[in-house]
């Protein structure tokens, strides 16, 4: 019909309801922008993103035969996909769209009708005056490797393995520690059921052990990450157990012959409580059922000067191999899966609760530890002086809500503490128990009716920061106490209460190593140190690199049922991209004029996704579009000015800013 | 090492005794301390709760006298002096309307001040500038056997924490046990001993005082060691009427210049030991 080197701009303007048209005159915008060069067809309309609103782009583009389409409306983060779809179906190339915001970049910002208007105008022209210089582009597919690897063996890591092993999908489980099980298997009694972590937490470790599609890595962890999103080679470091796990059947001899006689070293499951030997199983249910050797302890190890009784106890199995080394292995996946947890607040910060100074300061874990009756006191409750408290204190958000240690909820611990408060009236009904709490939030499902029964078990409970945990003795029965110092803000004076014991409810923050685990899989993380999640609301799983998700503690504190959910969640969003075989890469990204390049490699140290190698043999940088996000950094930078980025090239822009300055 | 000094009202008066025991101390180990000349009152904790403006324009005059002095640090051995003029340095970076006016003021007088120079305490300067090495290799009469409840008072942990933990400093601690005598455990050593309350208000001001006191006898310590001098004269002036109100808690409250000077073997009346209340009666064992 008409040249087809003419450009023929469709322009819309929504009004967006209200929303846009509340501040800015639609219809007059509408009439400026026909009047621009090259613009054939200008609408406004209620709601573009409407089917009639799409469907109104289709049919003008067929009818007057539009090469270039323009919707001023709201953020492209929300409908840029929608419109580049319609313009697709109307039978152009969905780049020759572009979108212009003048909703969150103008009526909503603004409060002078005139003047947003005119803001919209000269928007609109910029707009109309680039998107004549955009070019066709593809769309390209990259397939995704079916192979998943998930970093960390608690329940979440755990809970997506399942669900993708049982999927029919191969996945490597990479758990540093030598046991799978995280910080669960440490736990007791669970809330609000109180039904056993290790009864229900067992039988997934050992279905992860036993099941087809999953290889299960222990105490080893991911070193290095190459590839692109749907092709990543992983670096798994395997360290030295001393033990030939193939030939270990767990049935410890060897513990039991070791030439320690009784157990001398910290045992770091036991939240450091009780004690192991250099040859050790973190506990009896460790997944997989074999024994460690510890370098740091054992004799053998450290000196060369041992009897090795060890050995000689697993003569028939020749398990012990103290030649070990610590191997490499490269595992090709196409999606990621990081469910790393998090550690516990270090009590020590806060010196005026004690901990570390009064043998009787426990934290919560260490609590838990004891209560539970495969830890290190049988299930006793018994303090360091090795009495059994009469008196029992517990002090809330340790660590947690506080500007000088961590500003957010720790969100489990009210119940947590609740959990031990009720577990330690039951097993000893005549201990007084006191829970000082700021608020008790107790959300989800029987958590209320949990907090009610710890009234009715009679925990008391008094609101009120605790200011200091001391022994400093005032009247005779806070002699040999610790005395929990706290304003009783309910009844507005402050108390002294003496207890036997004093309980940390200590929050949860990232792992200390977490900046380096998030560097090596390109991920973000919040100001926390959390790892970020690519929507708060709409895409708690997926990170900003396409392909790695998230699950879990490493996310933000939560439950195991909220953490069970995500590791679902995660585990389906990853079976999205395995079951659909390839990812699109969007065009947006930057490529390199190979002729213009001088080879100074600027740009390579730049990039933040590692996009940009240099190619040895033409001696220049070369871009792979896969990992490349299209952020323009390496643009700006190079020297030459030999990189160029599809969408944002010298002349879109440039025509975008004289739109705007020529805008009387 | 050289140092800007600046005494404040309290050791040229009632503290006189902190003074005269701090300055020939420091001489033995090396440290000069030199008067700032022509200092004025810090303000202490009454002027800054009545017109902060003003009490930073008094204190920002002897920092500004300081700075020209051209010394590295300027040390104040009194907790309110010292208090007064780091707090005084922070609100002239935070609070720019104090910055003015006080910019304003001090040019009246054809002064400025930076306020960048780090006034420091004579306890931070003996551990991180002298080392308690040295501090040892001076002690010819080490206090065997004396018992120590050191008190820190509430002004050199809080709010500013600088050189030592805001709830468990062990500064003091580490000082005394250096010059051999043995440190009780005292959970009380943060606490405010009363201030200005024993002026303003006896009863609950005495009563910190008193607590303190008692906690120090209850843990079997000998005397208290101090380092500010309202502390000093609190824990150490009002014995009779804590008796009177509460029980008698009769033990000595000295300055740890003081009990550096004793295992220096300095006499007891050239470290002004005489001017206390309370008699010496635990040092007659160690004592030159």
């Amino acid at each position: 019909m008409h040249d087809k080197n003419e450009i023929r701009v469709g322009y819309y303007v929504c009004h967006c309801g209200t929303n846009i048209a509340g501040m800015i005159d639609c219809p007059a915008v509408a009439k400026y922008a026909a009047k621009l060069p090259h613009v054939v067809v200008s609408r406004d309309y209620k709601y573009m993103c409407s089917d009639p609103g799409q469907e109104l782009i289709q049919h003008d583009i067929k009818e007057h035969d539009l090469n270039r389409i323009v919707v001023a409306s709201c953020s492209p983060l929300l409908h840029e996909h929608t419109f580049r779809n319609a313009v697709e179906k109307g039978g152009l190339n969905p780049y020759f769209f572009h979108m212009v915001n003048i909703r969150e970049h103008n009526s909503w910002v603004h409060t002078d009708r005139q003047l947003a208007s005119q803001k919209a105008m000269a928007q609109t022209r910029a707009a109309i005056e680039r998107v004549q210089h955009h070019k066709a582009l593809e769309v390209t597919q990259v397939p995704i490797h079916p192979d998943v690897l998930i970093l960390g063996g608690g329940i979440a890591g755990i809970h997506a393995a399942l669900t993708l092993g049982n999927a029919g999908k191969k996945v490597y489980l990479v758990e540093r520690e030598p046991t799978i099980g995280g910080h669960m298997a440490k736990f007791d009694k669970t809330f609000p059921t109180l039904d056993c972590a290790a009864c229900i937490l067992t039988p997934k470790m050992s279905q992860v052990k036993s099941h087809p599609n999953i290889t299960l890595w222990t105490y080893a962890e991911a070193t290095k990450l190459e590839g692109y999103v749907g092709n990543y080679h992983v670096t798994v470091k395997h360290k030295p157990r001393y033990i030939n796990e193939e030939l270990c059947v767990g049935c410890m001899e060897c513990i039991a012959a070791c030439v320690y006689k009784t157990p001398k070293f910290p045992d770091a499951f036991n939240q450091n409580l009780g004690k192991r030997k250099p040859v050790y199983i973190p506990f009896p249910q460790a997944t997989p059922q074999v024994v460690l050797i510890d370098p740091e302890t054992c004799l053998n190890l450290k000196t060369g000067k041992c009897k090795q009784t060890c050995v000689e106890a697993c003569a028939d199995r020749k398990a012990i191999d103290f030649t070990q080394k610590e191997t490499f292995e490269e595992v090709k996946v196409g999606t990621i899966i990081v469910a790393t947890g998090f550690q516990t607040f270090d009590p020590h910060r806060i010196p005026q609760y004690g901990y570390g100074a009064f043998p009787n300061v426990f934290t919560s874990l260490e609590v838990e530890r004891m209560v539970n009756t495969s830890g290190p006191t049988g299930g006793a409750l018994i303090g360091r002086d090795g009495k059994h408290p009469e008196s029992v204190g517990f002090i809330l958000c340790v660590g947690s809500r506080d500007v000088k240690t961590n500003k957010w909820c720790s969100r489990t611990c009210c119940m947590h503490s609740m959990k031990l408060a009720q577990l330690v009236k039951e097993h000893y009904p005549d201990t007084e128990v006191y829970i000082f709490y700021m608020d008790i939030r107790a959300p989800g499902k029987g958590a209320e009716e949990f907090y009610d029964k710890s009234l009715h078990m009679g925990i008391r409970f008094v609101r009120g920061r605790v200011a200091e945990v001391t022994d400093w003795a005032v009247t005779p029965d806070e002699e040999g106490k610790l005395v929990v110092r706290c304003e009783d803000t309910l009844a507005g004076f402050v108390r002294r209460i003496p207890f036997d014991m004093v309980v940390l409810a200590i929050g949860k923050e990232p792992h200390g190593d977490s900046q380096e685990v998030r560097r090596l899989f390109n991920m973000s993380c919040g100001s926390e140190g959390f790892f970020l999640e690519r929507h708060p609301k709409l895409a708690p799983v997926n990170t900003f690199t396409d392909g790695i998700f998230i699950a879990g503690a490493c996310q933000g504190p939560k439950d195991i049922p909220d953490t069970v959910a995500q590791a679902g969640a995660a585990a389906a969003e990853a079976m999205v991209l395995i079951d659909s075989g390839h990812i699109e890469i969007e065009p947006n990204t930057a490529f390199i004029n190979e002729h213009e390049c001088s080879g100074c490699k600027s740009c390579i140290a730049l990039c933040p996704y590692t996009a940009i190698s240099f190619e040895d043999v033409s001696q220049k940088a070369t871009i792979n579009e896969a990992l490349c996000k299209g952020c323009g950094t390496c643009v700006a930078s190079c020297p030459s000015g030999s990189i160029v980025q599809n969408l944002f090239e010298d002349e879109e822009i440039f025509s975008e800013i004289e739109g705007v300055l020529s805008h009387e | 090492m050289k140092y800007a000094y600046f005494p404040g009202c309290s050791l040229k008066g009632t503290g006189r005794s902190y003074e005269e025991s701090l300055l020939p101390v420091m001489q033995t180990l090396g440290v000069e301390l030199e008067e700032l000349h022509d200092w004025n009152c810090c303000g202490a904790t009454a002027y800054m709760s009545v017109d902060e403006v003003k009490a930073c324009v008094l204190a920002s005059r002897n920092l500004a006298i300081a700075e020209k002095t051209g010394h590295r640090d300027l040390v104040a051995p009194c907790s309110a002096c010292y208090l007064v003029l780091n707090k005084t340095q922070h609100y002239l970076q935070d609070v720019p309307s104090i910055a003015t006016a006080v910019g304003t003021a001090l040019e009246a007088a054809g002064l400025s001040c930076k306020g960048n120079m780090p006034v420091r305490h004579p306890l931070d300067v003996l551990i991180n500038d002298v080392g308690l090495e040295a501090v040892k290799k001076r002690v010819t009469h080490p206090l065997k056997g004396l018992k120590i409840a050191p008190y820190y008072g509430c002004q050199i942990v809080r709010p500013y924490a600088t050189f030592d933990n805001a709830y468990q400093p062990m500064t003091l601690d580490r000082l005394c046990e250096a010059l051999g005598a043995t440190v009780v455990r005292y959970p009380l050593k943060t606490r405010c001993c009363g201030g200005s309350l024993t002026g303003t208000m006896p009863e609950p001001g005495l009563h910190c005082s008193y607590q303190l006191l008692k906690e120090a006898v209850k843990r079997g310590a000998d005397m208290l060691v101090t380092v500010c001098p309202l502390c000093q004269f609190n824990l150490d002036g009002y014995h009779d009427q804590i008796e009177a109100k509460w029980e008698p808690v009769r033990i000595p409250t000295l300055y740890f210049s003081q009990l550096m000077g004793l295992a220096f073997g300095m006499s007891q009346t050239q470290l002004g030991l005489q001017r206390h209340m309370m008699p010496m009666k635990p040092l007659a064992a160690v004592a030159a």
